[in-house]
């Protein structure tokens, strides 16, 4: 099927408007042969009965997570969503509306996202938000471009090895070209030594990358960072999950200038790991070397407040080579469920979410601590994720209980896993989990 | 006058809904704790928040009504049409959408174990294979975020192989028609931009190219059919001359749309080409995205890609790496909820279904062309592509009326205004995609409306100046905003 409104009269008369004889005659520009020969092969189109049982057969050859007792997170999260949000997400006007350059009749989008960066500020205790990136990883890499930027001749980021690994590959692939020069500092058991952090920084560096909590779950000491990094007249980049941000301290209050992540667990699904949302956030001096879009709040010539899209002489559309960013599309939508779920929480519910889940966590950790078969990676501090060193075959475990109906977390490596716990997992769930690995053999 | 409609409906400003907040309300809070609750103070000490942050404090009635105020206020493709040049505003089939929010699909975690996700696997694996079948490629990354990601990306498999052969060189060429995104990925990925003039009917002047290419450039990027809607013919040609040099012919895939089960990229001698999902395959634009920006690449640049891509292997399915990898461009898959829609969309168009949309959407454009040459000037008025440009400079000279108006008109008469003032290279310009999915009735109103702005422009000029008057908010002082930038709202609840 397609879904094309034309019929065939009005095709004919279309074509004769047009003065031409028939549809080939208006590929003049496209040279013989190059033009296709028949059909490509792509099969007879299915209507829509055919595509809801195709696809759906599809769709059940997985197993979801969300429908298996889960406690895998590594920078995807299997956290609630309110109902409401998908509700309001399918109205017509927000999710088929384009990039809203046309401000009298795009309020809705403009509003949302101007309240969406009022809450990641409030939550990061930045000034300056954007209306979103790709997702953590990208927001980080562009964060270390802008702060090369603004520091003029150094070109050197220190960066925390204890982040996740996939945010440390984007960077390398970003830096390829080495317009900017990343300084990977190890880990060591889950944790960057701040000792080596410090030991990195000097007068040639424009930034320092820090997770907070890092890819093990770990809250790293950012002030001592902060501190070192300020000394040299540098900038601290601090990548932090957003659902959390309601019971620690806002990064902004520690040190941090700059700070980006992934608000997938602000009311998005996992969906496979995408699409997520990066988000972006930065000190006020920052503002004009800030990438993506940004909406200001102004007036309309009646007086009335509305909003636009703002500082676009930044941007690819005018600055061409010399624009702060490549980004064009974003994740408006995604960023605008974020702006939902956190009207829906309040900072109320967001510290309860939080706490619940680091509750929870804390309870299946010491859980799988008193079994015998586990260790900490580490005895920092974590909040809802966190790391245990398995004594005998990560993996055999894992896929053994997979078995059973759960996800152990993420395997990191022979002996290492990586439980999330979020506030949908019940006492219940983490007592029969705890009971299988005891089983396990 | 803009605030009420027909049926009294106040679809004017609204307070944010951070001043519509009253202390202590909430909407949905967790269950009741079954294990026991951390000592905040002695699980994080001093990196216990200290005061909670400012957030809304209402019910979910107030979180409704809010929102969906804010929606009347929006203009999407179900409000009306949205012929946006180069943006590609069509409609977007709602089957789409269910497909993507399956649970089998939405509730699936990236590090999930694959014998669990064969189903995404395998959607993935196809949507490679139509994708490349489509573009004429051999291999596909699906990793891309969004169309200039995936331009960011093919750049770097350029880069990547032209170092694998020992000198990544230095430069990349691109027509002074091409979108902003090309020279910002261009600069992004480390090369010198070198821009070259299009000839009078917009095509690429083939003698300005030779001249720029040499041992140094690495890439030259086209969008082909390009932004003023002309496929260039010389294509054949200009990919050859691009190759001589030892350099690779990109296709910036924005347009796409028009060409569809006509010809493909892969056949005229490009090297790689990226596909804007949400525009040629009907994935919503969101208000600005999420989209996806997959890459297509020649057989010699497969091993260079991105990972993870999806092979098969035998019965099943697997995510593995190139072996020349340049690594990744961003977190785990793709934006795999976006890949749904564009695969559900494939299956319902068929081999048939996508020549289809490529040839009624050539014929929409032309259409619209012819019907609005005589009060416009037409920048290159013959057969188009997809899109075509129109010129306000006859309204700007003659009555003092800009393009800038005349979209602003256009919104009062229910139709979101054409892509304006790009190209750069046509004065006053207004970029008209009408799309495939446009009924002839909704072409015909919008050629209407055109022919009723360009009356008011000569008749009543201050009318269409002084536009628009029945949208929910009225011109906006953009200047104000960049000058003492707001960007979020900061004040306390009571």
């Amino acid at each position: 099927m397609n879904y094309l409104p034309i019929n065939f009269q009005q095709k004919k008369e279309m074509l004769e408007a047009v003065g031409v004889k028939n549809i080939e005659e208006l590929f003049v520009d496209v040279p013989e042969k190059a033009r296709l020969k028949g059909l490509l092969p792509l099969g007879d189109g299915a209507g829509e009965m055919e595509l809801v049982s195709k696809i759906t057969a599809l769709a059940k050859k997985n197993t979801p997570a969300t429908e298996l007792v889960s406690f895998a997170g590594a920078g995807c999260y299997d956290h609630y969503i309110p109902a409401f949000i998908d509700h309001l997400l399918l109205r017509p006007e927000f999710f088929t509306a384009y990039t809203p350059y046309q401000p009298e009749v795009s309020q809705g989008t403009l509003q949302a996202v101007y309240e969406y960066q009022t809450g990641i500020c409030q939550l990061t205790g930045l000034d300056r938000a954007n209306a979103s990136m790709y997702d953590g990883a990208t927001a980080m890499v562009e964060a270390a471009f802008m702060a090369v930027r603004l520091a003029h001749k150094r070109d050197k980021v220190v960066v925390a090895g204890s982040l996740h690994p996939e945010y440390l590959e984007t960077l390398k692939t970003y830096t390829h070209a080495d317009t900017v020069k990343p300084i990977f500092v190890d880990p060591v058991n889950g944790v960057t030594p701040t000792d080596d952090i410090l030991a990195a920084i000097d007068d040639t560096v424009a930034a320092v990358i820090v997770g907070y909590p890092n890819f093990y779950g770990a809250y790293e000491p950012l002030e001592e960072i902060a501190d070192a990094i300020h000394a040299h007249k540098g900038l601290l980049i601090v990548v932090a999950n957003p659902f959390m941000l309601g019971l620690v301290e806002a990064p902004a209050n520690l040190g941090a200038d700059i700070v980006v992540g992934e608000a997938q667990s602000l009311g998005n699904p996992m969906s496979f790991g995408g699409p997520g949302l990066g988000y972006f956030a930065c000190t006020s001096a920052c503002t004009r070397q800030m990438p993506g879009r940004i909406v200001g709040k102004t007036t309309d010539v009646d007086g009335h407040t509305g909003y636009v899209l703002t500082l676009s002489t930044r941007e690819q559309h005018i600055r061409r080579e010399k624009a702060t960013s490549n980004i064009c599309s974003n994740h408006a939508l995604n960023a605008l469920a974020a702006g939902m779920y956190l009207a829906g929480v309040g900072p109320t519910g967001l510290k309860e979410f939080a706490l619940s889940a680091v509750s929870k966590a804390r309870y299946l950790h010491d859980a799988l601590v008193a079994t015998g078969k586990f260790e900490p990676l580490n005895e920092h501090v974590y909040g809802y994720e966190f790391a245990l060193v398995y004594k005998g075959a990560a993996q055999i475990l894992y896929d053994d209980l997979f078995e059973h109906g759960y996800i152990s977390g993420v395997v990191l490596d022979e002996h290492v896993l990586l439980f999330a716990v979020t506030e949908k997992r019940t006492r219940e769930e983490m007592d029969a989990f705890v009971n299988e690995v005891k089983a396990h053999e | 006058m803009n605030n009420l409609t027909e049926t009294g409906v106040y679809r004017g400003p609204r307070e944010t809904i951070y001043e519509t907040s009253s202390k202590g309300l909430t909407c949905i809070v967790p269950p009741a704790l079954d294990v026991p609750a951390i000592d905040i103070a002695d699980t994080f000490g001093s990196i216990a928040r200290k005061s909670a942050p400012i957030l809304p404090e209402v019910t979910e009635v107030q979180i409704m009504r809010h929102y969906s105020h804010l929606a009347s206020m929006n203009f999407g493709i179900d409000s009306g049409m949205y012929p946006l040049g180069s943006c590609t505003m069509k409609y977007n089939p709602r089957i789409n959408e269910d497909m993507a929010r399956l649970s089998g699909f939405a509730g699936l975690h990236p590090y999930q174990p694959q014998s669990s996700v064969q189903g995404a696997l395998q959607l993935m694996y196809e949507l490679q294979k139509d994708f490349g079948t489509i573009s004429g490629f051999p291999a596909v990354t699906l990793q891309p975020a969004a169309g200039a990601h995936g331009e960011y990306t093919a750049l770097s498999v350029f880069r990547a192989a032209h170092t694998a052969k020992g000198n990544p060189r230095k430069k990349v060429i691109i027509p002074d028609t091409a979108h902003g995104t090309n020279p910002a990925s261009v600069a992004m990925c480390g090369y010198e931009v070198v821009s070259i003039q299009s000839t009078e009917s917009g095509m690429v002047d083939i003698e300005k190219l030779k001249a720029a290419l040499d041992e140094d450039t690495a890439a030259f990027m086209l969008t082909n059919p390009n932004t003023v809607g002309m496929f260039d013919s010389q294509i054949l040609e200009i990919t050859q001359a691009v190759h001589a040099v030892g350099a690779y012919a990109y296709c910036d895939g924005a347009n796409l749309n028009a060409i569809l089960g006509i010809t493909r990229p892969g056949d005229v001698g490009f090297d790689a080409l990226h596909i804007n999902t949400h525009k040629t395959f009907s994935t919503p634009h969101g208000g600005g995205g999420p989209g996806a920006g997959p890459v297509c690449v020649s057989a010699e640049l497969a091993s260079f890609l991105p990972g993870p891509i999806v092979e098969k292997e035998g019965e099943s399915y697997r995510l593995v790496t190139p072996s020349n990898s340049l690594g990744r461009v961003r977190s785990f898959m793709g934006n795999f909820g976006v890949l749904v829609r564009a695969y559900t969309y494939i299956k319902a168009l068929g081999g048939q279904g996508i020549r289809d949309t490529g040839e009624q959407a050539v014929l929409s454009a032309n259409y619209m062309r012819v019907k609005l040459a005589d009060v416009f000037d037409i920048a290159y008025d013959r057969i188009c592509m997809h899109e075509f440009v129109i010129s306000g400079s006859r309204q700007g000279h003659d009555y003092g009326v800009h393009t800038l108006d005349m979209a602003k008109r256009l919104l009062d008469y229910g139709f979101h205004p054409p892509t304006i003032y790009f190209p750069q290279l046509v004065d006053e310009a207004m970029m008209i995609e009408p799309t495939e999915t446009e009924s002839k009735e909704s072409l015909d109103s919008f050629i209407e409306a055109m022919h009723k702005i360009a009356a008011e422009a000569k008749n009543d000029p201050d009318l269409v100046k002084g536009s628009p008057y029945f949208t929910p908010i009225r011109r906006l002082d953009e200047a104000e905003a960049a000058r003492r930038p707001n960007v979020a709202w900061t004040g306390s609840i009571d």
